[in-house]
C-alpha cells in the first residue's frame, strides 16, 4: 500500500452534497460530528469546498436541476476521491422512483463522466449514523 | 554559544518549528474537542492531513492567474519561517540579532499578504469575498498591533532591538498588560480564529480565501497556519512576557499558556461581522491603547514602574 492511500485512510475529509434529499439523511450526517459519534477521532472532517475533499457524501435522488451540479462538483474534487451514496434515495432513488423530477440514482450520474469512479453505498431511510461510520470504514479498508 | 551547538541550531530550527507547529495545531483541535465534550483526533492527525494533501492532485482553476496562485503559498511559508527563526534565535540562544521589532512587524504581515494575493488570483467569487474581508481585517488589526508595540517600546526605554526587549517584562505593569491583551486579540485575528474567522467563514463562504486550493498547495497553507500557531504566541512571549527567562521550560510554559488562552477565546465566542471587528479594533482597542500609551509615558516620566 502506498503512502498516499495510507494517509488518505487516516484523514478522509468529506464534502456534503445534497442532490434532492428530504433533509433527513442530512440531519443524520450532521449527527456524525456531534459529541456522541465524533468522527474527528478517525480524522474525518467536514470541509466547505469540494477541492479540499477526499470523499463526497451525496444524499438524495438526483433531480433534473441537481444532476449537472453533481457532475460539476465531482469534476472539481481532487482525485483520488470516493463517492458515498448515503441513504436509499441516493443508492437507488428509493421512494421517489416514479417522480417526474428524478434523473436517476447517484452512481448513474457519476459513472456518466467517470466510469472508474469509486462509489460506496450506505442504504437505509435514513441510514443510522452507526451504519454510515461502518460504511465509511468498510469502503476505506478495501481501497 | 559554542560552534557545534550553533550548527545544530541551524539544522534543527526549521524542521523543529514545523513539528512544533503540527503539535500546536493538534493541541488546538484536541482542546476544542475537549471543550465540546468530544474525544478529538489522535496526536499525529495534522501530520496525516499534510501527508494526504501532499499526495493529492493539484487543481488550478482555468481563469486563475497561475503563477501568483502557485507562488503565493510559498512566499507566505518563507515569510513565516524566517520570522520564527528570528524569534527562536532571540529566545533560545539569546544572541543579539540584527533584526529589530520593525522587521518582525513586516515579516508578520507577509503571510496575510500572500493569502490576499493567492486568493484573489484564484478567480472564484467566494474567494474574492473572502479576500475583501481578509483585507479589511488586516487593516483593522494592524493599527492596534503596532500601537501595542509602541507601548512596549516606551516601557523598555526606547528599545527597538528584540533581544533587548526580551530582557524585560513589560506585561508586569498596567499599560503593558493592556497592550498585551489587545495584542492577544490581534493575534487571534491574525490566526483567523473565531471570533475573527471572518475571511474563512466555513458556514457561508465555503472556506473563503482557501476555497480553490487543493493538494500540495493546500498543504502548504495548512503548514503556514500551523507554524503561525507557534510563531505568533512566541512573538507575544518575546515582546511582552520577557522571552524564555528564567529557563527553557518556563518559556515553553508561557507559550502553551498563550496558545490555550487563544483556544479558549476561540471556543467561547461566536463570529463577529467585519464591520463589528473593525469597530472593535479601531474604536475600543484604540481607546484602550491610547490610555496605555499615556500611562506608559507618565510612568516613564515619573519613574513609576507599575504604571
Ligand atoms: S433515503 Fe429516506 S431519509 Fe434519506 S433522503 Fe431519501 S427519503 Fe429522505
Amino acid at each position: 500500500m502506498s503512502w498516499k492511500i495510507w494517509s488518505l485512510k487516516k484523514s478522509p475529509w468529506v464534502f456534503h452534497v445534497n442532490t434532492g434529499a428530504c433533509n433527513n439523511c442530512d440531519i443524520e450526517i450532521v449527527n456524525l460530528l456531534t459529541p456522541k459519534f465524533d468522527v474527528e477521532r478517525f480524522g474525518i472532517k467536514l470541509v466547505g469546498s469540494p477541492r479540499h475533499a477526499d470523499a463526497l457524501l451525496v444524499t438524495g435522488v438526483v433531480t433534473r436541476q441537481a444532476a449537472p451540479r453533481l457532475r460539476e462538483v465531482y469534476r472539481q474534487t481532487s482525485k483520488p476521491c470516493v463517492v458515498f451514496a448515503m441513504g436509499a434515495c441516493a443508492c437507488d432513488t428509493g421512494i421517489f422512483r416514479s417522480g417526474y423530477h428524478v434523473v436517476g440514482p447517484v452512481d448513474k450520474i457519476i459513472r456518466e463522466i467517470d466510469p472508474n469512479a469509486i462509489i460506496a453505498y450506505v442504504p437505509g431511510c435514513p441510514p443510522k449514523p452507526e451504519a454510515m461510520i461502518s460504511g465509511i470504514v468498510k469502503a476505506l479498508s478495501i481501497l | 554559544m559554542s560552534v557545534p551547538l550553533n550548527i545544530l541550531f541551524w539544522i534543527v530550527v526549521i524542521p523543529g518549528t514545523v513539528v512544533f507547529g503540527l503539535v500546536a495545531s493538534w493541541i488546538v483541535r484536541k482542546v476544542s474537542a475537549l471543550v465540546q465534550w468530544r474525544v478529538g483526533p489522535p496526536l499525529c492527525q495534522p501530520l496525516y492531513d499534510i501527508m494526504k494533501l501532499m499526495g493529492k492532485e493539484i487543481l488550478v482553476p482555468q481563469e486563475a492567474q497561475q503563477t501568483v496562485f502557485m507562488a503565493a503559498p510559498l512566499v507566505g511559508l518563507a515569510g513565516i519561517l524566517l520570522f520564527s527563526i528570528m524569534l527562536w534565535r532571540i529566545t533560545i540562544t539569546e544572541t543579539a540579532f540584527v533584526g529589530d521589532i520593525i522587521v518582525a512587524i513586516y515579516l508578520m504581515a507577509l503571510p496575510s499578504l500572500a493569502l490576499i494575493l493567492g486568493s484573489s488570483a484564484s478567480a472564484s467569487p467566494h474567494a474574492a469575498l473572502g479576500t475583501s474581508r481578509e483585507m479589511k481585517l488586516v487593516m483593522s488589526y494592524e493599527l492596534p498591533l503596532v500601537l501595542a508595540f509602541i507601548v512596549v517600546i516606551i516601557k523598555t526605554g526606547g528599545q527597538l532591538n528584540l533581544a533587548a526587549i526580551a530582557q524585560q517584562t513589560p506585561a508586569l505593569s498596567i499599560s503593558g498588560m493592556l497592550a498585551f491583551l489587545v495584542a492577544l486579540l490581534c493575534v487571534q485575528a491574525k490566526l483567523g480564529f473565531v471570533p475573527f474567522d471572518i475571511a474563512e467563514a466555513e458556514t457561508e463562504l465555503g472556506s473563503g480565501v482557501l476555497m480553490e486550493y487543493s493538494g500540495a498547495l493546500l498543504a502548504v497553507w495548512k503548514l503556514i497556519q500551523a507554524v503561525m500557531l507557534v510563531a505568533l504566541p512566541l512573538f507575544l512571549v518575546t515582546v511582552f512576557l520577557g522571552g524564555f527567562r528564567p529557563n527553557l521550560w518556563a518559556g515553553l510554559g508561557k507559550l502553551v499558556g498563550i496558545l490555550v488562552l487563544l483556544i479558549l477565546i476561540k471556543n467561547t465566542n461566536p463570529r463577529v461581522r467585519i464591520d463589528q471587528a473593525m469597530k472593535f479594533f479601531w474604536f475600543y482597542c484604540g481607546i484602550a491603547l491610547a490610555a496605555a500609551i499615556i500611562l506608559a509615558i507618565i510612568g516613564n516620566y515619573c519613574g513609576v514602574g507599575w504604571l
